[in-house]
């Protein structure tokens, strides 16, 4: 099981902030795929950076299985 | 002195001398705070209040990175964040950096650094609300972020 972490705009849009994806290993990108099949108002998605555990990652980079995926949205703190 | 926590997500008011004094040092000669707060006007339209989320503890995480990217380039500096989330009235304070050094200069440049670092890497994110609608902000700097990078000179100019 893979856990998937939506924010800010992404969220709204999905309605709910997590999302669990029934995995054992998955290329971030192809999780970001997924997601836009599963719900295709998360277009934004594709401006999103990943981050595995809370670390930026990449698209080629695998989760596995306990892994918490979020996608993160352009920020605007300050 | 009890634990401190130098980076800090919260959804409390912020007292800026708290933040202050977590980095009260006997070598420093100077302490540079930078307040953040609501502004009403953003191109001519009206701000009613805010609202910010985070993924706190990447966020808080981030915060350290960048006291410790500061540290990096002044390694007598003392630094401090807290940055708030939840509901914000016009005014609020939404985010306090506290920085210490050693000169006046470096704590300068270093809460400067700090801000536009919050800016390209933490996690934060803030939804205006308006009399008309509501609409969560991205990409205030116009630029696609580089969370390993630091940003060059001209950035911060």
């Amino acid at each position: 099981m893979i856990k998937i972490l939506l924010f800010a705009d992404l969220e709204e849009k999905a309605g709910q902030r997590e999302i669990d994806i029934d995995s054992t290993a998955m290329k971030v990108g192809d999780i970001r795929k997924y997601l836009v099949e599963k719900y295709p108002q998360l277009t934004a998605i594709k401006s999103a950076l990943p981050a595995i555990n809370e670390e930026y990652a990449q698209d080629d980079v695998e989760a596995k299985s306990g892994d918490i995926v979020a996608f993160i949205p352009p920020v605007s703190g300050g | 002195m009890g634990y401190k926590k130098l980076f800090e997500i919260t959804e409390k008011e912020i007292i800026i001398q708290e933040v202050v004094n977590k980095v009260i040092d006997r070598n420093a000669g100077a302490i540079n705070t930078f307040i953040g707060t609501v502004r009403e006007m953003t191109k001519g339209k009206k701000t009613l209040y805010l609202k910010y989320d985070a993924y706190i503890p990447m966020a808080e995480k981030k915060l350290q990175q960048i006291g410790l990217e500061i540290q990096s380039d002044f390694p007598d500096a003392h630094v401090a964040i807290t940055h708030r989330i939840g509901k914000l009235k016009i005014s609020d304070i939404a985010v306090v950096i506290a920085v210490s050094t050693p000169h006046r200069s470096d704590a300068f440049t270093a809460s400067r650094y700090a801000i536009e670092r919050i800016k390209e890497i933490v996690p934060i994110w803030k939804k205006e609300h308006w009399e008309d609608g509501e609409e969560w902000i991205g990409d205030q700097l116009e630029k696609t972020p580089y969370p390993s990078g630091k940003p060059s000179k001209e950035d911060l100019t």
